[in-house]
């Protein structure tokens, strides 16, 4: 019976350790886990937190920056997912996670220049000293966190790309992140909770 | 006693299988566009026309790194492959470098990167917009973030979510080499 339960344990953290080979991000945010709140500076000085947003539903976290070419080509489809879903309880919120110093075109100022020129309408937050992204688990941008606001906390819905075609928003088959966000808004279930996409590497 | 110790043989065999999927999933070649202008010609496939090279059966050695121009970790790390290519090239081993950029830089970037550097290593170009189809066929724990290589011979595969220095991509190819 011992020799079964030694041999059952060893097992088991073999075959769990088969699944979770090199996942660097491992200490990140799964879909059902509660995800952090921060307090982190946006473009115009002032503080933001998700708990700021008292009428949210929830938050389309998207960690994002400038000088990502995938992030640079979502961007006006990041504007769009706030326009369309700010108002029904779904800000974005976008958190620039890179080291501007390995990355001077992710500055405070240069996400300043970006923000005014493309006309952001949601806070674009700086990721000072690089707290947040690990926590979340964000490993590149762009890349997103659909929360949802419960009682017991912001549930992460929805991990990964906005659409499927990083190309042409005219050609996109799924919009992975509206379709979770309308799933969410009318209780019912998310057809995909997690997506992957190519994106950069956040600069450490 | 033997009822469990089957079940858990046979979860092993199972949990090991869907590892090996990406291995041995084959198709057909598409090649979608062979692309000219100046002197660089450039190979440029969709996931169904690389997948072949990522499932070479022969008896070489194959180092496979995902990068683009527009990668500053992948650009750092190129001169390596490179330095590998030109070191290995004798010893049944191939690289191949597969560029991520977009259609729309092959011209202003990629082919006048390709051309400066003087790339020795075989190009190829992925243009599939499917990503989250494809993504987890090259590797289930992959999430996107380039830089990515596979170095794999018909006996083994390793998928290394990393960068690498050239003594690093040295001694991993040499656990192939025997």
């Amino acid at each position: 019976m011992k020799l079964i339960k030694t041999l059952s344990v060893f097992v088991i953290t073999l075959v769990m350790s088969a699944f979770t080979v090199s996942t660097p991000a491992s200490g990140g945010y799964e879909v059902g886990d509660i995800a952090t709140d921060f307090k982190l500076k946006n473009i115009d000085g002032k503080m933001v937190s998700l708990a700021d947003y008292k009428d949210a539903k929830g938050y389309i976290v998207i960690f994002t920056c400038n000088t990502c070419p995938y992030a640079v080509q979502y961007e006006d489809r990041i504007i769009a997912l706030d326009k369309k879903y700010a108002d029904k309880g779904f800000p974005v919120v976008a958190i620039m996670p890179n080291n501007p110093v390995v990355q001077p075109g992710d500055s405070q100022d240069a996400m300043k220049a970006r923000a005014a020129s493309k006309g952001f309408t949601f806070p674009y937050l700086f990721d000072d000293g690089q707290k947040i992204y690990p926590q979340y688990g964000a490993t590149k941008t762009p890349h997103v966190y659909l929360l949802e606001k419960t009682k017991k906390g912001n549930v992460v819905r929805y991990i990964g790309a906005i659409d499927d075609n990083y190309k042409d928003a005219e050609a996109v088959n799924t919009k992975y992140v509206e379709e979770a966000v309308d799933a969410l808004m009318n209780g019912k279930e998310i057809k995909e909770t997690k997506t992957r996409a190519i994106g950069c590497t956040i600069k450490v | 006693m033997k009822n469990i110790l089957s079940l858990f043989v046979l979860l092993l065999v199972v949990s090991c299988k869907i590892d090996q999927k990406t291995e041995t999933a084959q198709t057909d070649e598409v090649k979608i566009e062979t692309y000219t202008a100046d002197d660089i010609k450039l190979e440029i496939h969709n996931f169904n026309g690389l997948e072949p090279y990522l499932n070479k059966n022969d008896d070489k050695t194959y180092v496979v790194n995902f990068w683009a121009t527009w990668c500053a970790p992948c650009v750092k790390e190129l001169p390596h492959f490179e330095e590998l290519n030109k070191n290995y090239k004798d010893k049944n081993v191939e690289v191949m470098l597969v560029s991520l950029d977009f259609p729309n830089q092959y011209d202003k970037k990629l082919k006048p990167f390709i051309k400066k550097h003087n790339l020795q290593s075989k190009i190829l170009v992925l243009d599939d917009v499917d990503q989250n189809t494809w993504i987890p066929k090259i590797n289930e724990d992959w999430d996107g973030a380039i830089p990515v290589t596979i170095i794999y011979n018909k006996n083994k595969r390793e998928f290394y979510d990393r960068t690498f220095s050239y003594e690093e991509l040295e001694t991993e190819l040499k656990q192939f080499l025997n």
